[in-house]
Protein backbone atom coordinates (compact mmCIF):
# COMPACT_ATOMS: atom_id res chain seq x y z
CA UNK A 1 0.00 0.00 0.00
CA UNK A 2 3.17 1.88 0.15
CA UNK A 3 2.33 3.91 -3.34
CA UNK A 4 -1.47 4.42 -2.42
CA UNK A 5 -1.94 7.39 -4.47
CA UNK A 6 -4.16 10.22 -3.02
CA UNK A 7 -3.53 12.28 -6.08
CA UNK A 8 -5.64 10.41 -8.64
CA UNK A 9 -8.42 10.99 -6.19
CA UNK A 10 -8.09 14.68 -5.58
CA UNK A 11 -7.22 15.47 -9.01
CA UNK A 12 -10.48 13.79 -9.76
CA UNK A 13 -12.71 14.98 -7.82
CA UNK A 14 -14.96 17.41 -9.93
CA UNK A 15 -15.31 14.18 -12.24
CA UNK A 16 -16.16 11.92 -9.02
CA UNK A 17 -18.62 14.77 -7.86
CA UNK A 18 -20.83 14.51 -10.62
CA UNK A 19 -20.97 11.13 -10.82
CA UNK A 20 -21.93 11.34 -7.07
CA UNK A 21 -24.31 14.48 -7.84
CA UNK A 22 -25.84 11.35 -10.34
CA UNK A 23 -26.18 9.30 -7.89
CA UNK A 24 -27.79 11.52 -5.55
CA UNK A 25 -30.27 12.79 -7.62
CA UNK A 26 -31.37 9.30 -8.94
CA UNK A 27 -31.95 8.14 -5.17
CA UNK A 28 -33.44 10.99 -4.44
CA UNK A 29 -36.35 11.12 -7.48
CA UNK A 30 -37.06 7.35 -6.98
CA UNK A 31 -37.39 7.83 -3.45
CA UNK A 32 -40.40 10.50 -3.97
CA UNK A 33 -41.47 8.76 -7.07
CA UNK A 34 -41.68 5.38 -5.34
CA UNK A 35 -42.92 6.75 -2.12
CA UNK A 36 -45.56 8.19 -4.22
CA UNK A 37 -46.81 5.33 -6.12
CA UNK A 38 -46.28 3.32 -3.09
CA UNK A 39 -49.11 5.06 -1.38
CA UNK A 40 -51.41 5.07 -4.45
CA UNK A 41 -51.18 1.60 -4.42
CA UNK A 42 -51.29 0.93 -0.70
CA UNK A 43 -54.37 3.61 -0.41
CA UNK A 44 -55.91 1.30 -3.06
CA UNK A 45 -55.60 -1.83 -1.71
CA UNK A 46 -56.84 -0.74 1.71
CA UNK A 47 -59.74 0.89 0.70
CA UNK A 48 -60.55 -2.38 -1.27
CA UNK A 49 -61.91 -1.03 -4.42
CA UNK A 50 -62.89 -3.55 -6.94
CA UNK A 51 -60.53 -4.49 -9.47
CA UNK A 52 -57.80 -2.05 -9.37
CA UNK A 53 -57.04 -3.50 -5.68
CA UNK A 54 -56.55 -6.82 -7.63
CA UNK A 55 -54.26 -5.13 -9.54
CA UNK A 56 -51.96 -3.45 -6.88
CA UNK A 57 -51.66 -6.73 -5.57
CA UNK A 58 -50.83 -8.20 -8.62
CA UNK A 59 -48.36 -5.34 -9.08
CA UNK A 60 -46.76 -5.69 -5.79
CA UNK A 61 -46.43 -9.45 -5.95
CA UNK A 62 -44.44 -9.21 -9.35
CA UNK A 63 -42.10 -6.95 -9.00
CA UNK A 64 -41.00 -8.50 -5.55
CA UNK A 65 -40.51 -11.62 -7.37
CA UNK A 66 -37.87 -10.21 -9.71
CA UNK A 67 -34.77 -9.31 -9.51
CA UNK A 68 -33.91 -5.59 -9.36
CA UNK A 69 -31.48 -5.55 -11.86
CA UNK A 70 -33.62 -7.20 -14.52
CA UNK A 71 -36.12 -4.67 -14.11
CA UNK A 72 -33.79 -1.99 -15.29
CA UNK A 73 -32.30 -3.65 -18.55
CA UNK A 74 -35.99 -3.88 -19.27
CA UNK A 75 -37.27 -0.64 -18.46
CA UNK A 76 -33.49 0.22 -20.76
CA UNK A 77 -35.42 -1.41 -23.58
CA UNK A 78 -39.09 -0.85 -23.03
CA UNK A 79 -39.36 3.10 -21.96
CA UNK A 80 -37.99 4.32 -25.47
CA UNK A 81 -40.09 1.44 -27.20
CA UNK A 82 -42.87 2.85 -25.02
CA UNK A 83 -42.56 6.55 -25.71
CA UNK A 84 -41.25 6.44 -29.04
CA UNK A 85 -38.13 7.65 -29.16
CA UNK A 86 -34.75 7.62 -27.24
CA UNK A 87 -34.75 8.96 -23.67
CA UNK A 88 -31.20 8.48 -22.72
CA UNK A 89 -30.42 6.04 -19.81
CA UNK A 90 -31.12 8.29 -16.38
CA UNK A 91 -34.75 8.49 -17.09
CA UNK A 92 -35.17 5.03 -18.15
CA UNK A 93 -33.48 3.62 -14.77
CA UNK A 94 -35.41 6.51 -12.87
CA UNK A 95 -38.53 5.50 -14.03
CA UNK A 96 -37.10 1.53 -13.12
CA UNK A 97 -36.50 2.24 -9.96
CA UNK A 98 -40.01 3.77 -9.44
CA UNK A 99 -41.22 0.91 -10.38
CA UNK A 100 -39.51 -1.15 -8.44
CA UNK A 101 -39.23 0.76 -4.91
CA UNK A 102 -42.82 1.73 -5.29
CA UNK A 103 -43.75 -2.18 -4.79
CA UNK A 104 -41.67 -2.07 -1.06
CA UNK A 105 -42.90 1.45 -0.14
CA UNK A 106 -46.55 0.38 -1.08
CA UNK A 107 -46.34 -3.11 1.91
CA UNK A 108 -44.10 -0.39 4.21
CA UNK A 109 -47.19 2.22 4.06
CA UNK A 110 -49.76 -0.35 3.78
CA UNK A 111 -48.64 -1.80 7.19
CA UNK A 112 -48.26 2.19 8.71
CA UNK A 113 -51.55 2.60 7.71
CA UNK A 114 -52.97 -0.12 9.35
CA UNK A 115 -50.80 0.56 11.86
CA UNK A 116 -53.27 3.26 12.75
CA UNK A 117 -56.07 2.47 15.28
CA UNK A 118 -59.14 2.17 14.12
CA UNK A 119 -61.11 4.48 16.21
CA UNK A 120 -58.82 7.70 14.46
CA UNK A 121 -61.01 6.97 10.93
CA UNK A 122 -64.48 6.91 13.15
CA UNK A 123 -63.50 10.37 14.85
CA UNK A 124 -62.69 11.91 11.64
CA UNK A 125 -65.47 10.62 10.30
CA UNK A 126 -67.36 11.88 12.96
CA UNK A 127 -66.75 15.29 12.80
CA UNK A 128 -67.75 14.86 8.78
CA UNK A 129 -64.34 14.70 8.04
CA UNK A 130 -64.70 12.50 4.47
CA UNK A 131 -62.96 9.37 3.60
CA UNK A 132 -59.90 11.28 1.65
CA UNK A 133 -59.82 13.85 4.25
CA UNK A 134 -59.85 11.13 7.06
CA UNK A 135 -56.57 9.81 5.21
CA UNK A 136 -55.27 12.93 4.14
CA UNK A 137 -55.50 14.96 7.58
CA UNK A 138 -55.29 11.84 10.10
CA UNK A 139 -54.28 8.24 9.14
CA UNK A 140 -51.36 9.11 6.63
CA UNK A 141 -49.84 11.86 8.72
CA UNK A 142 -49.38 9.39 11.78
CA UNK A 143 -48.72 6.66 9.31
CA UNK A 144 -45.87 8.60 7.65
CA UNK A 145 -44.24 9.58 11.39
CA UNK A 146 -44.59 5.80 12.36
CA UNK A 147 -42.89 5.02 9.10
CA UNK A 148 -39.96 7.40 8.51
CA UNK A 149 -37.39 4.94 10.04
CA UNK A 150 -38.37 2.09 7.48
CA UNK A 151 -38.81 4.64 4.49
CA UNK A 152 -35.72 5.83 5.23
CA UNK A 153 -33.92 2.61 5.62
CA UNK A 154 -35.42 1.48 2.04
CA UNK A 155 -34.13 4.63 0.88
CA UNK A 156 -30.43 3.86 2.12
CA UNK A 157 -30.53 -0.31 -0.12
CA UNK A 158 -32.00 2.20 -2.59
CA UNK A 159 -28.95 4.60 -2.37
CA UNK A 160 -26.92 1.72 -2.75
CA UNK A 161 -28.55 -0.37 -4.83
CA UNK A 162 -28.29 2.76 -7.54
CA UNK A 163 -25.34 1.26 -8.14
CA UNK A 164 -26.49 -0.85 -10.49
CA UNK A 165 -27.04 1.85 -13.27
CA UNK A 166 -23.35 0.50 -13.93
CA UNK A 167 -25.19 -2.54 -16.29
CA UNK A 168 -26.75 0.57 -18.61
CA UNK A 169 -23.97 2.15 -18.57
CA UNK A 170 -25.03 5.36 -16.76
CA UNK A 171 -22.07 7.16 -15.06
CA UNK A 172 -23.02 7.52 -11.43
CA UNK A 173 -20.74 7.62 -8.81
CA UNK A 174 -19.40 4.07 -9.25
CA UNK A 175 -19.15 4.18 -12.94
CA UNK A 176 -17.59 7.70 -12.83
CA UNK A 177 -14.76 6.12 -10.74
CA UNK A 178 -14.39 2.81 -12.68
CA UNK A 179 -13.84 5.31 -15.41
CA UNK A 180 -11.63 6.90 -14.17
CA UNK A 181 -9.74 3.74 -12.29
CA UNK A 182 -9.35 2.02 -15.88
CA UNK A 183 -7.85 5.45 -17.55
CA UNK A 184 -5.09 6.02 -15.08
CA UNK A 185 -4.69 2.38 -13.89
CA UNK A 186 -5.34 3.11 -10.44
CA UNK A 187 -8.28 0.52 -9.81
CA UNK A 188 -7.19 0.16 -5.55
CA UNK A 189 -7.60 3.63 -4.61
CA UNK A 190 -10.66 4.00 -6.55
CA UNK A 191 -12.66 1.41 -5.67
CA UNK A 192 -11.38 2.02 -1.79
CA UNK A 193 -12.41 5.58 -1.91
CA UNK A 194 -16.12 4.53 -3.72
CA UNK A 195 -16.12 1.84 -0.89
CA UNK A 196 -15.89 4.45 1.76
CA UNK A 197 -17.63 7.25 0.62
CA UNK A 198 -20.56 4.85 0.20
CA UNK A 199 -20.40 3.53 3.52
CA UNK A 200 -20.24 6.78 5.47
CA UNK A 201 -23.20 7.91 3.63
CA UNK A 202 -24.89 4.59 4.47
CA UNK A 203 -24.27 4.29 7.85
CA UNK A 204 -24.54 7.78 8.88
CA UNK A 205 -27.91 7.47 7.25
CA UNK A 206 -29.23 3.92 9.46
CA UNK A 207 -27.53 5.59 12.39
CA UNK A 208 -29.64 8.36 11.88
CA UNK A 209 -32.88 5.85 11.07
CA UNK A 210 -31.90 4.04 14.43
CA UNK A 211 -31.99 7.28 16.07
CA UNK A 212 -35.05 8.61 14.99
CA UNK A 213 -36.53 4.86 15.72
CA UNK A 214 -35.94 5.66 19.29
CA UNK A 215 -37.16 9.14 19.18
CA UNK A 216 -40.65 7.65 17.52
CA UNK A 217 -40.67 4.78 20.04
CA UNK A 218 -41.04 6.92 23.08
CA UNK B 1 -84.75 14.96 17.04
CA UNK B 2 -83.38 11.38 16.59
CA UNK B 3 -85.60 8.54 16.00
CA UNK B 4 -84.53 4.90 15.96
CA UNK B 5 -87.15 3.01 14.65
CA UNK B 6 -86.82 -0.90 14.36
CA UNK B 7 -83.02 -0.84 13.89
CA UNK B 8 -81.55 -4.40 13.54
CA UNK B 9 -78.41 -5.00 12.77
CA UNK B 10 -75.94 -8.44 11.80
CA UNK B 11 -72.49 -9.65 12.19
CA UNK B 12 -72.51 -12.46 10.23
CA UNK B 13 -75.01 -14.89 11.54
CA UNK B 14 -75.05 -12.48 14.94
CA UNK B 15 -77.73 -10.51 15.63
CA UNK B 16 -75.84 -6.85 17.53
CA UNK B 17 -79.33 -5.23 17.42
CA UNK B 18 -82.62 -6.82 17.66
CA UNK B 19 -85.85 -4.18 16.36
CA UNK B 20 -84.70 -1.44 18.75
CA UNK B 21 -86.95 1.79 18.55
CA UNK B 22 -86.53 4.98 20.92
CA UNK B 23 -86.23 8.27 20.14
CA UNK B 24 -84.39 11.35 21.85
CA UNK B 25 -86.64 14.67 22.14
CA UNK B 26 -85.17 18.13 21.38
CA UNK B 27 -83.05 18.90 24.33
CA UNK B 28 -83.60 15.65 25.85
CA UNK B 29 -80.80 13.58 27.14
CA UNK B 30 -81.21 9.85 27.38
CA UNK B 31 -79.22 7.50 28.87
CA UNK B 32 -78.56 3.88 27.18
CA UNK B 33 -77.34 1.29 29.85
CA UNK B 34 -76.73 -2.19 29.80
CA UNK B 35 -74.55 -4.71 30.23
CA UNK B 36 -71.13 -5.22 28.36
CA UNK B 37 -72.08 -6.58 24.35
CA UNK B 38 -75.78 -6.06 24.72
CA UNK B 39 -75.45 -3.72 21.89
CA UNK B 40 -75.81 -0.49 23.02
CA UNK B 41 -72.41 0.76 21.74
CA UNK B 42 -73.56 -0.06 18.08
CA UNK B 43 -76.84 1.40 18.80
CA UNK B 44 -75.50 4.96 19.36
CA UNK B 45 -72.79 4.43 16.31
CA UNK B 46 -75.65 4.05 14.03
CA UNK B 47 -77.08 7.04 14.79
CA UNK B 48 -74.83 9.23 12.40
CA UNK B 49 -73.90 6.29 10.54
CA UNK B 50 -70.77 5.35 11.65
CA UNK B 51 -72.30 1.75 11.49
CA UNK B 52 -74.36 0.66 8.71
CA UNK B 53 -77.71 -0.71 9.87
CA UNK B 54 -79.16 -3.92 7.91
CA UNK B 55 -83.18 -2.94 8.38
CA UNK B 56 -85.24 -0.45 10.44
CA UNK B 57 -84.87 3.24 9.79
CA UNK B 58 -82.70 6.06 11.96
CA UNK B 59 -83.72 9.55 11.00
CA UNK B 60 -81.68 13.04 12.90
CA UNK B 61 -83.56 16.20 12.62
CA UNK B 62 -86.02 14.99 10.13
CA UNK B 63 -82.97 13.70 7.77
CA UNK B 64 -82.53 9.69 7.15
CA UNK B 65 -79.45 8.20 8.13
CA UNK B 66 -79.89 4.93 6.35
CA UNK B 67 -81.13 6.85 3.56
CA UNK B 68 -78.95 6.11 0.00
CA UNK B 69 -79.21 9.97 -0.84
CA UNK B 70 -78.19 11.64 2.63
CA UNK B 71 -74.95 13.10 2.83
CA UNK B 72 -73.85 11.36 6.07
CA UNK B 73 -70.58 13.46 5.86
CA UNK B 74 -72.79 17.07 6.27
CA UNK B 75 -75.07 14.91 8.60
CA UNK B 76 -71.91 13.80 10.74
CA UNK B 77 -70.77 17.34 11.09
CA UNK B 78 -73.77 18.43 12.87
CA UNK B 79 -73.96 15.58 15.24
CA UNK B 80 -71.19 15.79 17.88
CA UNK B 81 -69.77 12.55 19.04
CA UNK B 82 -67.38 11.49 22.04
CA UNK B 83 -65.37 8.00 21.90
CA UNK B 84 -64.68 5.87 24.91
CA UNK B 85 -61.15 5.94 23.76
CA UNK B 86 -61.03 9.64 23.23
CA UNK B 87 -60.03 9.49 20.02
CA UNK B 88 -58.39 12.74 19.86
CA UNK B 89 -55.46 12.79 16.73
CA UNK B 90 -52.22 12.66 18.58
CA UNK B 91 -50.44 14.44 15.91
CA UNK B 92 -51.85 17.54 16.53
CA UNK B 93 -51.84 19.91 19.67
CA UNK B 94 -55.54 20.74 21.37
CA UNK B 95 -56.37 23.69 19.98
CA UNK B 96 -55.30 22.20 16.35
CA UNK B 97 -57.97 19.04 17.43
CA UNK B 98 -60.95 21.40 18.36
CA UNK B 99 -60.03 22.94 14.65
CA UNK B 100 -60.00 20.77 12.35
CA UNK B 101 -63.56 20.43 11.65
CA UNK B 102 -64.23 23.57 11.18
CA UNK B 103 -61.50 24.68 8.90
CA UNK B 104 -62.09 21.44 6.71
CA UNK B 105 -66.04 20.63 6.92
CA UNK B 106 -67.51 24.19 8.45
CA UNK B 107 -64.74 26.31 6.01
CA UNK B 108 -64.34 28.35 8.96
CA UNK B 109 -61.47 31.15 8.91
CA UNK B 110 -58.41 30.51 10.66
CA UNK B 111 -59.20 33.49 13.15
CA UNK B 112 -62.63 32.15 13.84
CA UNK B 113 -61.95 28.68 14.79
CA UNK B 114 -59.15 29.76 16.70
CA UNK B 115 -61.48 32.08 18.57
CA UNK B 116 -64.18 29.31 18.95
CA UNK B 117 -60.97 26.80 20.00
CA UNK B 118 -60.08 28.75 22.29
CA UNK B 119 -63.50 29.61 23.87
CA UNK B 120 -64.37 26.00 24.23
CA UNK B 121 -61.48 25.12 25.93
CA UNK B 122 -62.03 27.36 28.82
CA UNK B 123 -65.55 25.80 28.89
CA UNK B 124 -63.85 22.53 29.77
CA UNK B 125 -61.66 24.52 31.67
CA UNK B 126 -58.43 23.50 30.04
CA UNK B 127 -57.56 27.04 28.42
CA UNK B 128 -53.94 26.38 29.75
CA UNK B 129 -53.26 23.58 27.79
CA UNK B 130 -54.28 24.52 24.21
CA UNK B 131 -50.83 23.86 22.74
CA UNK B 132 -50.50 20.83 24.29
CA UNK B 133 -50.42 17.19 22.47
CA UNK B 134 -52.47 14.36 23.71
CA UNK B 135 -49.79 12.30 24.98
CA UNK B 136 -49.05 15.23 27.47
CA UNK B 137 -52.75 14.99 28.76
CA UNK B 138 -54.81 12.90 31.38
CA UNK B 139 -57.16 10.90 30.24
CA UNK B 140 -59.75 13.13 31.38
CA UNK B 141 -58.28 15.83 30.10
CA UNK B 142 -58.33 13.79 26.50
CA UNK B 143 -62.31 13.77 26.79
CA UNK B 144 -62.77 16.85 27.52
CA UNK B 145 -61.10 18.61 24.85
CA UNK B 146 -62.73 15.70 22.93
CA UNK B 147 -66.39 17.24 23.77
CA UNK B 148 -64.89 20.51 22.87
CA UNK B 149 -63.80 19.05 19.36
CA UNK B 150 -67.44 18.11 18.98
CA UNK B 151 -69.16 20.82 20.23
CA UNK B 152 -66.84 23.04 18.27
CA UNK B 153 -69.29 21.82 15.14
CA UNK B 154 -71.93 23.41 16.66
CA UNK B 155 -74.09 20.15 16.73
CA UNK B 156 -77.73 19.59 16.95
CA UNK B 157 -76.98 16.63 19.34
CA UNK B 158 -74.50 15.00 21.14
CA UNK B 159 -73.68 10.99 21.13
CA UNK B 160 -71.23 10.16 23.83
CA UNK B 161 -70.51 6.32 24.23
CA UNK B 162 -69.25 5.35 27.77
CA UNK B 163 -67.15 8.61 27.72
CA UNK B 164 -65.96 7.51 31.30
CA UNK B 165 -65.35 3.80 30.87
CA UNK B 166 -61.57 4.59 30.16
CA UNK B 167 -60.92 6.93 33.20
CA UNK B 168 -59.23 6.87 36.63
CA UNK B 169 -62.12 7.22 38.73
CA UNK B 170 -60.92 10.75 40.01
CA UNK B 171 -60.77 11.84 35.98
CA UNK B 172 -64.89 10.73 36.06
CA UNK B 173 -66.04 13.61 37.94
CA UNK B 174 -64.65 16.20 35.53
CA UNK B 175 -65.81 14.75 32.76
CA UNK B 176 -69.10 14.31 33.72
CA UNK B 177 -69.36 17.91 35.15
CA UNK B 178 -68.97 19.28 31.67
CA UNK B 179 -71.74 16.46 30.71
CA UNK B 180 -73.61 18.28 33.02
CA UNK B 181 -72.99 21.91 32.14
CA UNK B 182 -73.88 20.98 28.47
CA UNK B 183 -77.49 18.85 29.67
CA UNK B 184 -78.02 22.33 31.52
CA UNK B 185 -77.81 24.21 28.45
CA UNK B 186 -80.54 22.29 26.56
CA UNK B 187 -78.11 20.08 24.73
CA UNK B 188 -79.83 16.95 23.01
CA UNK B 189 -77.78 13.99 24.33
CA UNK B 190 -77.52 10.35 24.17
CA UNK B 191 -75.26 8.74 26.20
CA UNK B 192 -74.28 5.49 26.71
CA UNK B 193 -72.84 4.85 29.92
CA UNK B 194 -73.21 3.33 33.42
CA UNK B 195 -72.52 6.22 35.68
CA UNK B 196 -75.90 6.26 36.96
CA UNK B 197 -75.27 9.29 39.26
CA UNK B 198 -75.40 11.04 36.08
CA UNK B 199 -78.56 9.15 35.21
CA UNK B 200 -80.10 10.08 37.83
CA UNK B 201 -79.10 13.86 37.86
CA UNK B 202 -79.63 15.02 34.46
CA UNK B 203 -81.18 12.07 32.01
CA UNK B 204 -85.25 12.57 31.07
CA UNK B 205 -85.19 9.14 29.96
CA UNK B 206 -83.22 5.54 30.71
CA UNK B 207 -82.92 2.79 28.00
CA UNK B 208 -81.73 -0.76 29.21
CA UNK B 209 -80.66 -3.07 26.24
CA UNK B 210 -79.76 -6.58 26.52
CA UNK B 211 -78.50 -8.84 23.78
CA UNK B 212 -79.46 -6.26 21.52
CA UNK B 213 -82.95 -5.70 22.08
CA UNK B 214 -83.86 -2.63 23.93
CA UNK B 215 -85.73 -3.98 27.06
CA UNK B 216 -86.95 -0.95 28.77
CA UNK B 217 -86.89 2.99 27.86
CA UNK B 218 -88.82 4.75 30.63
CA UNK B 219 -88.58 7.84 32.24
CA UNK B 220 -85.71 8.19 34.51
CA UNK B 221 -87.56 8.79 38.21
CA UNK B 222 -89.78 5.18 36.85
CA UNK B 223 -86.84 3.77 35.46
CA UNK B 224 -84.84 3.82 39.19
CA UNK B 225 -88.20 3.29 40.94
CA UNK B 226 -87.82 -0.36 40.50
CA UNK B 227 -90.91 -0.60 38.44
CA UNK B 228 -88.62 -1.95 35.27
CA UNK B 229 -88.05 -5.25 33.98
CA UNK B 230 -86.49 -8.24 36.22
CA UNK B 231 -83.31 -8.29 33.78
CA UNK B 232 -83.06 -4.74 34.21
CA UNK B 233 -83.49 -4.63 38.05
CA UNK B 234 -80.78 -7.32 38.36
CA UNK B 235 -78.39 -5.25 36.50
CA UNK B 236 -78.91 -2.19 38.14
CA UNK B 237 -78.29 -4.07 41.59
CA UNK B 238 -74.80 -5.19 40.01
CA UNK B 239 -73.57 -2.35 39.31
CA UNK B 240 -75.26 -0.29 42.39
CA UNK B 241 -74.23 -2.17 44.95
CA UNK B 242 -70.68 -1.07 45.07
Amino acid sequence: MGDFDYAVIYNNLPLLIDGLKVTFLLTILAVVGGIFLGTVLALIRIAKIPVLSWVAVAYVNFFRSLPLILVIFWLYFLVPLFLGRPVGSFYSVLVAFILFEAAYYSEIIRAGITSVREGQVAAGRAIGLSYTQTMRYIVLPQAFRAMVPVLLTQAIVLFQDTSLVYVVGLKDFLVSAELIANRDQRLVEMFVFVAIVYFIISFAGSLYARRLQRKLSV
Amino acid sequence: MIEISNASKWYGDFQVLDNCSTRVGTGEVVVVCGPSGSGKSTLIKCVNGLEPINSGDITVDGTQVTARKTNLNQLRSRIGMVFQNFELFPHMSALDNIKLGQLKVLNRSANEADERAHALLKQVGLSEHASKYPAQLSGGQQQRVAIARGLAMDPIAMLFDEPTSALDPEMINDVLDVMVDLAGEGMTMMVVTHEMGFAQKVADRVVFMDEGRIVEDAPTQEFFKAQGSERAQLFLSKILTH
